[in-house]
């Protein structure tokens, strides 16, 4: 990249919450799930008349939850607002979202990239419904859009960031982490090929001096559409790229909102032409606004779990690790509990049980804990009985089990270990548990 | 209370028009610059109370802190027949309206 201009960088990031119901109404939130278009609606979220909206209590605590997992201030006074537009997938002509007064603001995470330390502004979290889901299709000749409303009312979280980004990787780290937060707190899959964590970086390119000076520029590009944190990637830095080639011709790129295309690897113009959106935001008169005391604040602090960056730094310090060990073990929160209930009994080292599990030496989705440390330990003691014994016990086992050996060949893996860990037993451990493995699959095939 | 202040230019109408999502034609164009205005004006009456001492508000019920569970509540919930009854066009349990214009 030219080394006189550099990237500038904001995100706005919309997750979807797993609550049971819909934002506003009682119908059933689960669109990526339901077999048929338009099951789950009902007259507030289809947007019918004298339908009235009220809040899910549990889609506004986690709002506020996320904020505080971004070190946000949480105002003590919030509303909702309406945002006015038209389209055909809202069904009341306008978005029940927040404006002026969001449940979260002025928070921050923090980022290491490469050696760098590095702190992004959060400007902003608040909470609005999704929309329906617009399909693009050709019936009786005609180019139509058909439209599911299981979608519309769902509860979004909308996360803004500052402009504090400086690099397309920046960036794709930023988003990594804060998925990894949002998985933390177990309140959305954040699955992007679902389209329930969605991407949008708003990007300009500056002069290094100007922006030094702390000079934004006078423009900036939107791009939608994007599901996957390589795509992120992969958009910015074509954005920039672009954004360059136009400055260097002395002109300034267009503001406007542009599409990503992953085959060709381009981004596209989506509405350049279009006139400044006036969404005329004014109070949701409708919901009562949200008055909070300092004490619930409180509450909802103390249901934060501990967040990665705490039980990194806390397994690296109790269980002795490297930090390469325990980036991979507490990358998702129910591999690093995994980890904790089988590095607990204290029977085999630490260390170990991470080696078993980053090095994929056993399947943690069928074992538990309690049996990778059995299994740990039977490999580790060395065999040293005769072959002929062991298959002879082996035998003794497996016609005294016929239960199990059913289960096993039913499918059923945790019937293997069932088995193993009665000839162990038997064996009182002297056998190697490999060995017996191989002897145990071939006499049941 | 001033009138000219609240005159709206037929320009202004146009773009709440739009807004509006609402076609108008050049004679309903200048009919509702006359009574939108005059709207404008009756409610505009309401500036010269004194309001230095009363507090800004955007609702007037009182209330606060209005919420429900999470639970899902089938018994509101429409079938798919019931909530495409009233459509102008569905296709195969969707709503259909003309295609919106997208350069994908």
């Amino acid at each position: 990249m030219n080394k006189n201009y550099h990237p500038i960088i904001g995100m706005e990031i919309h997750v979807e919450l797993k609550t049971a119901s819909k934002m506003f109404c009682g119908c059933k939130n689960d669109p990526f799930g339901a077999p048929k278009p338009n099951i789950y609606t009902c007259p507030v979220c289809l947007g019918l008349p004298g339908a009235l909206p009220v809040p899910n209590r549990k889609a506004v605590e986690w709002c506020i939850i996320l904020g505080l997992a971004l070190n946000c201030d949480i105002p003590l006074f919030s509303k909702f607002d309406r945002k006015n537009y038209f389209y055909p997938d809202l069904p009341k002509g306008y978005q029940i979202s927040q404006y002026d007064q969001p449940f979260a603001v002025g928070g921050y995470l923090n980022i290491t990239s490469g050696k760098e330390k590095k702190r992004i502004g959060i400007t902003r979290v608040h909470l609005e419904e999704d929309t329906g889901k617009l399909m693009h299709a050709t019936v009786d000749g005609k180019k139509v859009s058909l439209i599911d409303f299981n979608r519309s009312g769902v509860p979004l979280v909308e996360i803004v960031t500052e402009p504090d980004l400086r690099s397309s990787e920046e960036a794709r780290i930023f988003l990594k982490k804060l998925h990894q937060i949002i998985r933390y707190l177990e309140i959305s899959d954040a699955d992007m090929e679902k389209g329930t964590m969605r991407l949008e970086p708003n990007i300009s390119v500056s002069e290094v001096s100007k922006s030094r000076a702390g000079e934004l520029p006078p423009y900036k590009v939107e791009v939608k559409n994007i599901n996957s944190f390589s795509f992120a990637k992969k958009a910015i830095d074509y954005e920039v790229n672009r954004h360059i080639a136009i400055l260097e011709t002395g002109s300034l790129p267009e503001q406007e909102t542009r599409g990503w295309d992953e085959k060709k690897g381009i981004t596209f113009s989506q509405r350049s032409k279009e006139e400044a959106q006036d969404y005329r935001y004014f109070p949701e008169p409708d919901i009562p606004p949200i008055r909070w005391q300092k004490s619930q604040i409180n509450s909802f602090k103390s249901q934060i779990p501990e967040l990665p960056d705490r039980k990194l730094t806390r397994f690296i310090k109790e269980y002795v690790l490297s930090e390469y060990d325990a980036v991979i073990l507490t990358d998702e929160k129910a591999v690093a509990a995994y980890f904790e209930k089988a590095a607990i009994s204290k029977t085999v080292p630490a260390k170990t049980i991470t080696n078993w599990i980053i090095n994929k030496k056993a399947d943690i989705k069928k074992l538990s804990p309690e049996e990778l440390v059995k299994l740990i330990q039977s490999k580790s003691q060395v065999s040293s009985m005769p072959d002929k014994e062991l298959e002879e016990i082996i035998s003794k086992i497996i016609s005294s089990n016929p239960k199990a050996v059913a289960d096993y060949r039913a499918g059923k893996e945790t019937a293997m270990m069932f088995l193993l860990g009665q000839v162990m037993r038997e064996t009182r451990g002297r056998a190697d548990a490999n060995t017996t493995r191989k002897i145990l699959e071939t006499k049941l095939k | 209370m001033d009138k000219a202040s609240t005159k709206l230019t037929t320009d202004e109408i146009k773009k709440l028009a739009k807004l509006a999502n609402l076609k108008l034609t050049e004679a309903q164009i200048k009919k509702m610059a006359e009574s939108v205005s005059s709207v404008l004006s009756y409610v505009s009456q309401l500036k010269s109370l004194n309001t230095t001492d009363t507090e800004e508000t955007s609702q007037v019920t009182g209330q606060e802190n209005v919420f429900r569970d999470d639970v899902v509540d089938a018994e509101r919930m429409l079938s798919q027949a019931e909530a495409l009854s009233n459509s102008k066009n569905n296709h195969n349990g969707y709503f259909m309206v003309k295609a919106i214009f997208e350069e994908v």
